[in-house]
């Protein structure tokens, strides 16, 4: 007590530290009531069977209504019918459209657009870009992919500019649709894909739609929040002119609006992007489908050959829409029609001179070289390396000293200890609100009754966020130091991020066998990007003149480091521990395809076996992890913010 | 007023374009089928590369000698199933067996019909390497498998030894097995045929012991020669209830299966892929071009048809 007094002068952290005690010691309280009573009743380590609900009987009854009825039921012939033929009928459309104009003339248009866009060096890497597609021998794949994407982009766009809308608009509709844009982005695309392709059957339709669901919310998001961040001053003006609601929000909101609303698209685009291959496992085409072939016969190389593109195509989409955002190269539109004319003209030309296609013989084969150097990486390093050992080794001893006993401690911990843990973590914090729903959706994990699975899988994520925090702060903080080393990592990290993760699933087994480790391996490749970029920039970010003043004091770069730049980045440094989580977790799915098994593989069987019983109910498991592990790493600040 | 005109027109033009009244989605073919406007066929191409290989000549012989234009559909078996009942597929060349949607689509609600056998009889079992077999020849009978145990233990299988298993589309029985013949093992998942066979190329590479679980026909053999482990014989009915199976897998000849309108209205398509019959030997051919030598199906189909007249004739006839 005594200590208290004494700290008088620095009232405010004795009051937070008061104000831990405080909650810790409320919890302790709850948990000395409640503990004994739940133990007295279910005294189980794991979740008890009694208060679990088991969904098999009426998941698969609605399931099996759907294939019953689908062919004549009036839901179906007038609703799901014209919304599926509208798709087909537009993708058609758009991908006859890309096969008439042909290859010259599509890469002419594309590099025209975002010359006029974007300036002349993004026009170039366009057309590079594009060329590089037919080179690698996947040009009809890709158009069929770029069909796709145009539709699902619109769709999206549409789809989430209305929500946003609405959400911007309205304080009540953006607390009703938070929750379901959270939802719609956690839920695994696998675990959705089952319910769509019962609807829609499988094929470009259910595609389409996967795709819309979860490339809408960041459009929506930013909608609204492009539209709450309208300048006060702006919108008074208007209004003291007398423009009615609807002038306003024309006029001023949404304009003023235009650039959250450039950055939703760019976003939505790369959802969507990133959904090109797991639409293939329905039956979508293109080039997700080629990857998804290469890897039945296990060639990297040629599932590489698909991936690239894809790769490309992403990049490009990014720079171009990032720079329309940025309203960098914006010219006179004097310009436009010139571009658009000598697009056509190409085009025309393209077709005169000889076949819309891609010629055959302008091929390279890169699969083959590829696949020479995956199988040398694989011979030489998997094992029987001197003295370090080999990529197996580590990865049976990461299994052995690592994820078994975090697995096994998870496991062998009481299930009410679990929920207490969690309360405590969110709680500290965040609010008692964040700590109730991360309880709640822990509790929900119980209730469906994959208790133990879903500590198998929380096991991994946790250890694949561990390895991606040491490996992202390391590299983010080199970044921050060197522009040369950042400026060389760029192209590394989009290829990372951008690249179906399906490719590495062959190269990660090659290294690490079938289990746990590559699945962890995979996932830290896939949330390393992100957590290096925030890293990097919030360092950066931090007050140069702090900085100085440190400097001038005679710290040196290692105590600068550690006593300025680390604590003023902390927002950032959290921000990346958040992004790290939900995105490993995105990949939990991959795992499953990997030896991860857990609720990966449920949701994998699931699809596979039509069981929608199985895959639904891990679908739900990894969306409620989602969400407490996001409530347990998000600090409450952030989450007023993003309110206002 | 002119929001409301625009509105209007929107409709409008999506009841003109998709018809109005009653939608029927088992008419929609894929948005990329037929772009040429020639007459089409859809295959669904299973994720092994056997089914890959029935597909490639199939689709070879359509093209070249018929004058069709093929499209393909990855997808997995029962997913496939659903897709040839609502027309999205016209053929599945190679099933192992699903008797629920037998039941529910062939008999119940007739939208798919038989198309004979593959002429390939398919097994699945479980496996170890040659190499390891003939150093320990009792280790092909599973009363001695526990014996093995501590040589087939990873660190995935806790302390017990492992049971791989592949996809989870494949049909398995593992778990319940090892439990009901009391053995020493723990099933790990390797989630997709791809994951299991680099494993199993890596163990062999080094090797290694292992036992999988593992079918044939299948390429792989070739490469990595394995010899099967006896279990308890099958009998008619001893795996009719999933949880107390402790027998071993039947073998099935692998069938065909036709969406029902094709089969009645499909012409030429439909009557070839009703005589496509071929041998173990012929898919193995082909699979390995596809899966060894990296050939494209379309190329390894080709060297097959050209290699192989008087079997693909009598299809044609």
């Amino acid at each position: 007590m005594a200590t208290v007094t004494a700290s008088a002068p620095r009232a405010l952290p004795a009051v937070l530290k008061n104000r831990v005690i405080a909650k810790l010691a409320l919890l302790a309280l709850a948990a000395a009531i409640l503990v004994p009573l739940a133990n007295a009743r279910w005294a189980s380590g794991s979740w008890p069977e009694a208060l679990t609900v088991d969904l098999t009987q009426p998941l698969t009854g609605a399931s099996d209504w759907i294939i019953d009825n689908r062919d004549s039921h009036p839901l179906f012939l007038y609703f799901f019918g014209h919304i599926s033929n509208a798709v087909v009928l537009s993708v058609r459309a758009v991908y006859l459209a890309l096969l008439t104009i042909g290859w010259a003339g599509v890469t002419a248009l594309g590099a025209f657009v975002a010359w006029r866009v974007a300036g002349v060096r993004l026009a170039l890497g366009t057309a590079a870009a594009f060329l590089a597609c037919g080179l690698l021998g996947m040009w009809v794949p890709t158009m069929q992919t770029l069909a796709l994407m145009v539709v699902a982009v619109l769709a999206s766009v549409v789809v989430g500019a209305l929500l946003g809308l609405a959400a911007g608009l309205s304080d009540r509709m953006d607390r009703v649709l938070r929750p379901v844009l959270d939802t719609m982005q956690v839920l695994p695309a696998f675990a959705y894909l089952l319910p769509v392709v019962l609807v829609f059957g499988i094929g470009v339709p259910a595609a389409v739609l996967a795709t819309v669901v979860y490339a809408a919310p960041p459009m929506a998001r930013l909608t609204a929040l492009g539209l709450r961040g309208a300048d006060k001053g702006v919108l008074e003006a208007v209004e003291s002119l007398g423009a009615t609601a609807r002038q306003r929000l024309l006029t001023a909101r949404i304009p003023l609006a235009r650039k959250e609303l450039l950055l939703g698209l760019n976003q939505t685009i790369m959802m969507a992007l990133s959904m090109a291959v797991i639409a293939s496992v329905i039956g979508a085409g293109g080039l997700g489908d080629r990857v998804y072939q290469a890897l039945a016969s296990v060639d990297v190389g040629a599932a590489l050959a698909a991936g690239i593109p894809i790769v490309l195509l992403a990049v490009v989409l990014d720079r171009v829409t990032a720079a329309a955002g940025a309203g960098t190269g914006q010219r006179p539109r004097a310009g436009w029609p010139y571009a658009l004319a000598a697009a056509v003209a190409v085009a025309v030309a393209g077709r005169l001179l000889g076949r819309a296609d891609w010629p055959d013989t302008w091929t390279v084969n890169i699969a083959e070289p590829v696949n020479r150097a995956v199988d040398w990486m694989t011979a030489h390093l998997y094992s029987g390396v001197p003295v370090v050992g080999g990529t197996a080794d580590w990865a049976g001893h990461f299994t052995t000293w690592v994820l078994d006993p975090l697995r096994d401690g998870l496991q062998w911990l009481p299930w009410w200890s679990v929920l207490l843990i969690v309360a405590a973590l969110a709680w500290l914090i965040g609010t008692w609100r964040t700590a109730l729903t991360a309880v709640l959706a822990m509790a929900a994990i119980g209730v469906l009754g994959v208790w133990e699975p879903s500590l198998d899988t929380l096991s991994q994520v946790l250890a694949a966020v561990a390895v991606t925090l040491v490996l992202g702060f390391a590299t983010g903080i080199a970044a921050a130091r060197s522009e040369r080393f950042e400026r060389a990592l760029r192209p590394v990290l989009d290829v990372f991020q951008t690249m179906p993760q399906f490719v590495y699933l062959i190269p990660v087994v090659a290294l690490f066998g079938v289990g746990r480790a590559p699945a962890v391996a995979a996932a830290v490749v896939y949330a390393l990007p992100a957590v290096v970029r925030i890293t990097a920039q919030g360092l950066r970010q931090v007050d140069p003149a702090a900085l100085e003043s440190a400097r001038s004091l005679g710290a040196t770069s290692g105590q600068q480091l550690r006593q300025v730049q680390l604590p003023l980045a902390r927002r950032s440094l959290l921000l990346a521990v958040n992004q790290g989580v939900v995105l490993v977790l995105a990949v939990v799915i991959i795992g499953g395809l990997v030896g991860g098994g857990a609720l990966g593989y449920d949701v994998v069987f699931g699809l596979a076996q039509g069981d929608l019983a199985t895959g639904l109910v891990a679908g739900a498991a990894i969306v409620c992890l989602g969400l407490m592990l996001d409530r347990v790493t998000q600090p409450t600040e952030r989450r007023a913010k993003k309110g206002a | 007023m002119r929001t409301r005109t625009s509105v209007l027109a929107a409709v409008a033009l999506l009841a003109v374009t998709t018809g109005c009244g009653a939608a029927d989605m088992t008419k929609q073919a894929s948005p990329f089928a037929n772009a040429q406007g020639s007459k089409s066929v859809t295959l669904s191409v299973q994720s092994w590369v056997g089914a890959q290989a029935n597909v490639a000549v199939a689709q070879y012989l359509l093209e070249h000698e018929l004058g069709y234009r093929v499209d393909t559909v990855q997808i997995d078996e029962v997913p496939a199933w659903d897709a040839l009942s609502q027309g999205r597929v016209d053929a599945l060349l190679e099933d192992w067996g699903h008797p629920e949607e037998e039941q529910r689509y062939v008999k119940d609600k007739k939208t798919i019909v038989n198309g004979g056998d593959l002429g390939v009889t398919g097994h699945i079992g479980w496996f170890v390497p040659t190499y390891f077999a003939e150093q320990h020849p009792d280790v092909t009978d599973w009363k001695n498998l526990n014996k093995y145990a501590d040589q087939f233990r990873t660190p995935e299988s806790g302390g017990k030894g492992q049971l791989m298993d592949g996809s989870p589309s494949y049909v398995t029985n593992d778990k319940a097995l090892v439990q009901n013949l009391d053995l020493n093992y723990q099933v790990v998942f390797a989630g997709s045929e791809a994951a299991q066979i680099t494993q199993i190329k890596q163990f062999a590479k080094e090797k290694k012991p292992f036992l999988t679980y593992w079918y044939s026909p299948q390429w792989l053999f070739k490469k990595v020669p394995m010899t099967e482990v006896k279990l308890p014989a099958y009998k008619e009915g001893c795996d009719a209830d999933p949880a107390k199976v402790a027998c071993a897998y039947p073998h099935t000849p692998l069938q065909k299966y036709l969406n029902a309108d094709f089969a009645k209205s499909g012409g030429e398509a439909a009557a070839f892929l009703r005589k496509f019959k071929w041998t173990t030997e012929d898919q193995n051919e082909v699979s390995l071009m596809i899966a060894e030598q990296k050939l494209t199906p379309q190329e390894a189909a080709k060297k097959w048809v050209d290699s192989h007249e008087s079997t693909w004739k009598q299809w044609l006839s």
